[in-house]
């Protein structure tokens, strides 16, 4: 029996939608006979239960502040403790910053192999253990890795490289908690002292200040459609046709690196190899030629439409639809076709 | 105040070509440079050294000899120093291996009060490195920092020895910012959102020529073969694959007026088949 754990993390008091996927994940390693799945949930949920609706067998629940994320080594030396009780063969997290910061910490301290942002992964069929997979230099190649000494085998997985399951409420609902160690390093210590009650305070000293959304997107990373830019728009104003495209389609904006250099979008933006790495199910590239450090960023979308002057620029190879064209007589042209839609729900 | 800046030499991903035959990449020494993030974290070094000449840079780094140059770039930026991890035996490291060696390096040439690290390199592509480093020092990290300040309150402090004062720093996240108070010393991970990085001034350049790379081998860093390079990576790469082009890419000529009208066609009839629009009420679908 293969006993795979998730790192579930929570945002807003909830459960964070990228550990169903997790889920969806664990439970691919094997029939329900072959692969018992936990959900390690970390910091306060409200809906620890809605886990194992998506796929989990039971969760373990650590529900202190201390434990949502913001500092790794209160949350590592909790999943360490845990691996004191039983320790899982496998252990999954997001390629989040959260997930990609804590999971390294474990890696360091338990010393233990972790594979980072993987975008597949199954069990070698002779041998049993996990292989990850994941793109390599620039995207060209796509490395598998496995963990050759201790366990649990470890990785963290790019969001949106697989479907969440769907939710079943007729799944038995199993929920432990388990505290964080008091005292230095654990989350369940008195803290760094100058958190305000109600806010999280690590046991490390580290203190959660406050958190504010960007003010021009929702962020990128959960992004099912995006509209990204490059130099091709040759100027900001231009740029700005973009935001206007994603206003109405309900989407976000995405930039090349050019184009965050240029100024026209903010870094949180930038798609890439130096910005995010991302996955939506549609990714419409304006002006962009397709540099490897972009594509690295984006070539795992579901579908990819691009739009360029140049048919020879490498992102038309890479896309589905490539559309040769100005953008400025493009764009205009698509702004007007959708102010007969609306998003989706 | 004592500061270490990890720099990694890396190829210059504008510059990579790939081998028709085989689609890997080409790598040259000539087009090696810093790592572009690890710019960030020379940058956000340097300010502090701005705000107080007091302050002291060690550039550090592991790799082949000629990984120098990536460290000769850090002094011309502004660095005081510069150490290099060299040796055949650190061939090979995944990022624990790498991490354990340039940990214990920092732990033989520190105490540090801050520890600067890129949130990544552009051609591992891990953001690893950073938080494990902060594990085998047993400091707490702050990843993906886009901006941050000392404590006014610990101007004192910052005279005195490492380990003393706070910081205030806030975190790039998926969907936001996210303001965290550190204690110090503390590892932090900086990301591009710090704003542009200086260039090396020419006195900097002639003086980074001149500047004396300390080498650091298995021995100086009292380590074993086992624990550093493949050998004491926890990950091994089995298989290198080539991905499928899965893509056929459907080509729309969109340089005439009808053209524009077809591929806007196109591009509505894919947003609603992905559910990601619906036509406004009182209107018929497209």
């Amino acid at each position: 029996m293969n006993e795979v754990w998730i790192l579930a993390e929570t945002k807003a008091g909830k459960v964070a939608p990228v550990s169903y996927e997790l889920l969806s994940w664990a439970r691919s390693l094997g029939g329900p006979d072959e692969v018992a799945v936990t959900a390690v949930l970390a910091g306060p949920a409200s809906d620890p239960e809605e886990l194992c609706y998506r796929g989990a067998d039971a969760v373990i629940h650590g529900a202190e502040p201390g434990l949502a994320g913001f500092s790794a080594r209160p949350l590592s030396a909790w999943l360490a403790s845990l691996f004191g009780l039983r320790r899982p063969t496998v252990l999954l997290a997001a390629a989040t910053a959260t997930g990609r910061t804590v999971l390294p910490y474990l890696a360091a301290s338990e010393g233990l192999g972790l594979t980072a942002d993987c975008t597949e992964l199954s069990l070698d069929p002779e041998s049993g253990v996990l292989l990850q997979t994941r793109p390599a230099a620039g995207g060209n190649i796509m490395a598998t890795i496995r963990t050759a000494r201790g366990l649990p085998q470890m990785a963290t997985v790019r969001p949106h490289s697989r479907k969440a399951l769907d939710r079943d409420p007729s799944r038995p609902v199993r929920v432990e908690r388990f505290a964080a160690a008091a005292g230095p390093g654990g989350a369940g210590g008195a803290g760094g002292g100058q958190g305000r009650a109600g806010e999280g305070s690590a046991g490390d000293g580290l203190v959660l200040l406050g958190e504010r959304p960007f003010e021009s997107s929702r962020g990128l990373a959960d992004a099912r459609l995006v509209f990204a830019g490059g130099k091709g728009f040759r100027k900001k104003e231009g740029f700005e046709l973009l935001f206007r495209l994603a206003e109405l389609a309900g989407g976000e904006v995405g930039a090349s690196r050019e184009a965050v250099d240029r100024g026209w979008a903010d870094y949180p933006c930038q798609v890439g190899l130096s910005g995010r790495t991302i996955s939506p199910e549609l990714y419409l590239a304006f002006g962009i030629s397709g540099a490897i450090q972009h594509l690295a960023g984006m070539q795992t979308s579901g579908f990819i439409v691009s739009v360029n002057s140049d048919p020879d620029a490498p992102i038309a190879a890479a896309s589905d639809l490539a559309v040769r064209a100005d953008v400025y007589e493009l764009v205009p042209a698509l702004a007007a076709r959708l102010e007969g839609y609306r998003p989706a729900e | 105040m004592k500061l270490a800046v990890l720099v990694k030499q890396v190829p210059e991903t504008d510059s990579l070509r790939l081998d028709p035959e085989t689609g890997t990449v080409i790598r040259s020494e000539d087009t090696s440079i810093v790592n572009p993030l690890d710019l960030y974290a020379l940058e956000a070094a340097l300010r502090l050294k701005d705000e107080d000449p007091g302050v002291s840079i060690l550039a550090l780094s592991m790799g082949p000899p000629q990984a120098e140059s990536a460290l000769r770039e850090a002094l011309a930026m502004g660095c005081d120093e510069a150490v290099l991890v060299t040796g055949r035996e650190f061939g090979g490291a995944d990022t624990w291996a790498t991490s354990r060696a340039l940990a214990a390096a920092l732990g033989l040439l520190g105490p540090f009060d801050l520890v600067f690290c890129g949130e990544k390199a552009t051609d591992g592509d891990t953001g690893q490195v950073g938080p494990e480093v902060a594990a085998f020092l047993g400091l707490p990290v702050v990843s993906y920092v886009g901006s941050f300040a000392l404590d006014r309150g610990s101007a004192a402090d910052r005279a005195g020895s490492a380990g003393a004062g706070r910081l205030r720093a806030e975190r790039v996240l998926e969907d936001g910012i996210q303001t965290v108070s550190a204690p110090l010393p503390a590892v932090l991970t900086l990301c591009k959102a710090l704003g542009e990085p200086r260039l090396p001034l020419l006195s900097g350049k002639r003086r980074a020529r001149e500047a004396s790379v300390r080498r650091l081998g298995l021995a100086e860093l009292g380590l074993q073969a086992e624990e550093v390079g493949a050998k004491g990576s926890p990950t091994r790469v089995v298989k290198i694959d080539r991905p499928r082009i899965a893509r056929r890419t459907e080509v729309l000529d969109a340089r005439t007026e009808e053209g524009i009208e077809a591929a806007c066609d196109r591009i509505v009839a894919i947003l609603l088949e992905k559910g990601l629009i619906v036509p406004k009420e009182g209107r018929a679908g497209a």
